[in-house]
């Protein structure tokens, strides 16, 4: 049999960021990949931030399967009556570097993989990890079966279920609080009918995230991605919440298509494929461990992943999580020392890079985002502000500030208000 | 393919997927608890809705799962046996 100088499980960004540094730098690696090929079980709302991969792969726009630039952005609150949105567009976005990019997986992944397989290691699809390797107390390899494949270090990057980082001992079950479940249906219209609905041009690309009774008042949000023939539209929605309320998300989703500011925008689409995927979201407060001897934890299985209310982070995470596993690899395979405390340099690294320091300082923001005035109330107050002064009802009119109090002296108080936005203030 | 409204059927958004069917099934579940059970979570947590109530006993079906693991975290029982389809089975995403 064979020997690995590493053993990577999962061909996501995280896996496949890690098999690529690993490999360039000459090490004997082998990916292993539980689907056809790497991209068939991973799904996500659509779009991501470069620089990371831009470090790994420089200037990687011009080769990886890129749908669309991400130039608009649109944050809309959702009430039941109608919706209030602030539209952002900068148009440096749609010039190198960029800044968002909007992709599909399944094509996505497996340009990362093709790219990773270039890098000298092998790639093996179709593979789906049994079990770990002991020797001695540490992880020494993986099982695929009854096949046993030993290595020096295994990078684990299989995913938010990771089964395999509970048998090595670095990390028990998320919680259903922890979680959020994202469904998204992928909407083929055509490419005109994108640009002209969605008033891009070329590449440019628009990235929408809704708040309120898309969600029924549920932790979460909605969204809508503009892919070059197909739209992304899906939600996120708190798992423990979704199933307290006894709602189905497939449910909400087909309530949310018919949304009048949604149907008018997928109207004439014809819907491909229906993807869903769970989406760790408590940040640091279930982080597990990210080291033992032997193995190494990144990506989603890490629960590294950002989520700020504005901004829901996880490829670049993982990016950056796989290249700091791999360097640590790196480094113990130059010492020839690959125990819990060789590879706690991993941690380290995290630590100096955004991964650690952006958790770290949105770490209220998991809490925060759990009030539920932020899906029920606040979309509602919105649009009564906005229509209250907007409305002619020929009766004199009051001022602007007169109408915003009365409305929430109806609604809610003064007070929690300011205490939402000193929460706020402090969390995200 | 829609159904009234427009509205479409999960059963209709599962066909559109594409899948290379494990005749084994990669989750059990028991039987015995999920019928004794009274909160039946898997119902509501299941996106593919393989969890069904049908005259007082607890379906399943793996045939449409997504693989997103909800079933497995929400199941206060341990009523279910949880697994990843075998290498290159199960659910294969064309978009994703």
């Amino acid at each position: 049999m064979e020997r690995f100088d590493a053993i990577v499980v999962g061909g996501g960004p995280a896996g496949c960021a890690s098999a690529y540094v690993m490999a360039k730098a000459g090490l004997n690696v082998l990916l292993f990949e539980r689907g056809k090929f790497a991209g068939a079980k991973n799904m996500w709302g659509g779009a991501f931030f470069g620089p990371q991969l831009n470090e790994l792969i420089p200037e990687f726009w011009k080769e990886a399967p890129v749908e669309r630039f991400v130039t608009r952005h649109v944050l809309s609150f959702m009430a039941e009556n109608g919706s209030t949105s602030l539209d952002f567009k900068s148009t440096r976005f749609c010039a190198a570097p960029y800044n968002g990019f909007i992709l599909l997986r399944a094509k996505f992944d497996g340009w990362m993989a093709q790219k990773v397989e270039q890098a000298g290691a092998i790639v093996a699809a179709g593979m789906r990890v049994d079990d770990l390797l002991f020797q001695e107390g540490r992880v020494s390899g993986v099982k695929v079966g009854d096949e046993e494949f030993p290595s020096d270090i295994v990078i684990l990057a299989d995913g938010v279920n990771s089964l395999l980082a509970k048998k090595a001992g670095l990390r028990s079950d998320f919680l259903p609080e922890d979680m959020k479940q994202g469904v998204k249906e992928v909407i083929e219209l055509p490419r005109e009918t994108i640009e002209q609905r969605f008033n891009l041009v070329n590449d440019e690309g628009a990235a929408i995230e809704f708040v309120g009774t898309c969600t029924r008042g549920l932790p979460g949000g909605g969204f809508l991605y503009t892919n070059k023939n197909s739209l992304s539209l899906g939600l996120v929605i708190e798992l423990g919440s979704l199933v307290k309320s006894k709602l189905k998300a497939s449910d909400l989703l087909e309530e949310f298509k018919h949304h009048p500011d949604i149907s008018r925008l997928i109207e004439g689409g014809r819907t491909v494929e229906y993807s869903a995927h769970l989406i760790p979201c408590s940040g640091l407060a279930m982080m597990p461990k990210l080291a033992t001897g032997g193995a190494l934890v990144t990506g989603d299985a890490a629960a590294l992943l950002l989520g700020t209310g504005l901004i829901l982070e996880g490829a670049n995470f993982a990016i950056a999580s796989g290249m700091a596993a791999a360097q640590t690899a790196l480094e113990a395979k130059e010492k020839n020392d690959f125990s819990a405390g060789s590879l706690s340099r991993y941690e380290q690294l995290l630590k100096e890079s955004f991964v650690l320091q952006d958790l770290n300082t949105f770490r209220g923001a998991p809490a925060f985002l759990k009030n539920r005035r932020i899906y029920e109330l606040y979309p509602e107050l919105a649009f009564e502000i906005f229509e209250a002064i907007f409305q002619s009802d020929g009766m004199p009119r009051k001022g602007t500030l007169q109408v915003v109090k009365e409305i929430i002296k109806r609604r809610t108080s003064m007070i929690s208000i300011v205490s939402d936005l000193w929460k706020a203030r402090k969390a995200i | 393919m829609e159904s009234e409204e427009g509205h479409l059927k999960i059963e209709e958004k599962l066909a559109l997927n594409k899948y290379d069917q494990d005749s084994e099934a990669h989750i059990t579940v028991s039987k015995e608890i999920c019928t004794a059970c009274d909160q039946k979570p898997c119902i509501y947590a299941c996106p593919a809705e393989c969890f069904a109530f049908r005259e007082e006993h607890l379906s399943f079906a793996h045939e449409g799962c997504l693989e997103c693991g909800s079933c497995r975290i929400i199941c206060p029982k341990g009523a279910i046996q949880w697994a990843y389809p075998r290498g290159g089975f199960g659910i294969c995403y064309q978009y994703g």
